[in-house]
């Protein structure tokens, strides 16, 4: 048997969809027994949610103020003490997973296998490097605990239809007073969230300003789909950091993606590899993003994409 | 803040189209431009300029990896920092032990803040900060957009998939900077000559006591999984035709 310890993400009051990804990976795992830990401040509501996710075993609370925002510092002691007994510890590649595991893998003494995309054997593994451009098959040597976080646009959600046991655990490791939150500033959207929309429209440099983005978003809420930007139109300030699509953005996997004014460069474009199908609108014949694009239209988005939105609402 | 280490890793340029070796043994890296890992040189820029401001005395670049990354170091030391260590380990030793090396060097050095990037653009791990704090038992505050200190805290403002998360660290700490913190600056031909006369040391593992840690095997390359040739269609109306096609819309 192989015993998985999945730390889950969440925002203090729902999971976050990244963790049933991870556990569809966990199952990838000969005979895993898969638990599912929810480090929070008050963990019932997440944790009678994660409780349903199919192919999970238990689900353990570790509750304390400190975890109202998860801090790496705070979660990993406890995690590493949590962790024994397990032969593999998990966590979503998001900003939270990657700012936590390598902490906990530490503490453990054991390496970190970043990004897993399959499991080809217990103790083997298929990640990404060189922003997607190459896939090396990596295998953990005997003996250590396997500390590694799951590529979420690799898999599907498990299904919601369990329902496990909920425990509670009271750890010893102590929590440092060195890092204190101070705040979380989110955009609020009624959009579809980027990283489990169905369907996403990016824009690029060429949109040129904030406003002009406006075209995006009509054309995002005719097709109820989430938006998401290359870094050159988020460091030109026209929308958040947290819709950059690609390798130090976030990588995404809808059915249908389509790109405006967007070049596609190899590090915009390791962030849509599994989309279903790619569209690209660019000025540009010679533009990249044709190179991977399933259906691609040259010309002025200015002028395509109004027309287009008029198009798909009618 | 006395010392502020910087970690500079050897990589192949950001603009360079990696390929797998047609026998899958790794990736093509001969005859390949190298660089400093792009987020490596953002965290160099922030440390120059807090040195600048006044608010650090010194700036010490480290790189672990062969005699190659001298010439990272020396680019380094032309940007602005004051010294560089080169460790030598093999070509590409596991993250742990990096951290472990890292920390010796934080010893030995008794450093306030060590600047890392967020994630080496090679191996897209994003490890080494984290590992770090850890084993140091310090704070650490990862894909930084802004950085603000006073005394003996530092506000910092990370990048998260859900937006902008600020949290305050007591240093010394860690602290991984994302793309948004800064912009380089470029290296002037006199800085270069400069650089030449800057010390930069060599250390072995040996002489810090480390051993590498067991790691994974690397046991396979292959290229990424071809999409299949699409369609380009010339107007909206041929769009919004192949998007029903495929039941899209
Ligand atoms: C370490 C590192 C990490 C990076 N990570 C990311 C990442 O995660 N995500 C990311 O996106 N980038 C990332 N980048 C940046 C990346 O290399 C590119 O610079 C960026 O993706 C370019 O954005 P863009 O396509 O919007 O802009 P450009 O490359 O400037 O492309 C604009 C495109 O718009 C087209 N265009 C212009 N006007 C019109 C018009 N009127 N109608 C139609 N088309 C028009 C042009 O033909 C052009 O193709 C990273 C870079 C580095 C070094
Ligand atoms: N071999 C190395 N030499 C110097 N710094 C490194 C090295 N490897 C990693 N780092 C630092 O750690 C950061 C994160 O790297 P990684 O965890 O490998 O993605 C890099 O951006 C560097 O600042």
């Amino acid at each position: 048997m192989a015993n998985v310890l999945l730390i889950a993400e969440h925002d203090g009051t729902t999971l976050n969809p990244s963790t049933a990804k991870s556990v569809s990976c966990a199952t990838e795992i000969e005979g895993s027994e898969i638990h599912v830990a929810v480090f929070a401040a008050a963990a019932a509501s997440v944790a009678s949610e994660a409780a349903r996710l199919d192919s999970v075993a238990k689900v353990i609370t570790i509750e304390d103020e400190a975890h109202a925002y998860p801090q790496a510092a705070f979660i990993a002691p406890q995690a590493a003490e949590l962790a024994a007994g397990y032969d593999y510890v998990l966590a979503p590649s998001t900003t939270f997973g990657k700012d936590l595991l390598p902490r906990v893998a530490a503490l453990l003494g054991v390496n970190q296998v970043s990004d897993i995309m399959s499991v080809e054997a217990p103790r083997s593994f298929k990640r990404p490097i060189y922003a997607g451009n190459a896939i090396v098959s990596v295998s953990v040597p005997e003996g250590s605990t396997i500390v590694a976080t799951v590529r979420t646009a690799s898999y599907r959600a498990v299904d919601m239809t369990n329902d496990a046991p909920v425990e509670s655990a009271s750890l010893t490791a102590a929590i440092p007073g060195h890092t204190r939150f101070i705040e979380l500033k989110t955009a609020e959207s009624d959009r579809p969230d980027l990283q489990t929309a169905a369907r996403v429209v990016s824009g690029g440099r060429a949109l040129a300003s904030s406003e002009n983005f406006e075209l995006i978003y009509k054309l995002a809420d005719t097709i109820g789909a989430g938006v998401g930007a290359s870094r050159a139109a988020v460091d030109a300030g026209y929308v958040a950091n947290d819709m950059q699509v690609g390798q130090t953005g976030k990588i995404i996997a809808p059915d249908l993606y389509i790109a405006i004014g967007i070049s596609g460069a190899i590090q915009h474009l390791t962030g849509i590899k599994d989309a279903g199908t790619i569209v690209a609108i660019n000025k540009d014949e010679e533009a990249p993003i044709f190179e991977v694009a399933d259906i691609g239209l040259v010309g002025d988005l200015f002028t395509i994409v109004p027309e287009l939105t008029a198009a798909l609402s009618s | 803040m006395e010392k502020i280490l910087v970690g500079l890793k050897r990589v192949v340029d950001y603009n360079v189209r990696v390929r797998v070796k047609s026998d899958g043994s790794g990736v093509e890296t001969d005859g390949v431009k190298m660089s400093i890992n792009p987020f490596d040189e953002i965290a160099l820029e922030e440390a120059l300029r807090i040195r600048e401001r006044g608010d650090a005395s010194e700036v010490v670049v480290v790189s672990m990896g062969t005699a190659d990354a001298q010439q990272q170091l020396r680019t380094g030391l032309a940007m602005g920092a004051d010294r560089a260590i080169l460790v030598d380990t093999p070509a590409n030793v596991d993250s742990l032990s990096r951290a472990r090396i890292l920390l010796k060097l934080v010893e030995r050095e008794s450093t306030d803040l060590v600047l890392l990037g967020k994630q080496a653009i090679d191996d897209d791990n994003s490890q080494v900060g984290q590992m770090l704090a850890a084993l140091w038992n310090r704070p650490q505050a990862t894909f930084a957009s802004a950085l603000e200190f006073s005394g003996d805290t530092a506000t910092v403002t990370r990048e998260v998939d859900s937006g902008l998360e600020v949290v305050e660290i007591d240093l010394p700490g860690v602290i991984t900077v994302d793309l948004r913190l800064n912009e380089p600056r470029y290296v002037k031909l006199p800085d270069i000559m400069k650089a030449k006369k800057k010390p930069l040391e060599t250390i072995s593992m040996d002489e810090l006591g480390i051993e590498a840690a067991p790691a994974a095997e690397e046991t396979s390359f292959e290229p990424p999984a071809e999409r299949e040739k699409g369609i380009m269609v010339d107007d909206v109306p041929a769009l919004v035709a192949a998007l029903k096609d495929k039941g899209l819309v």
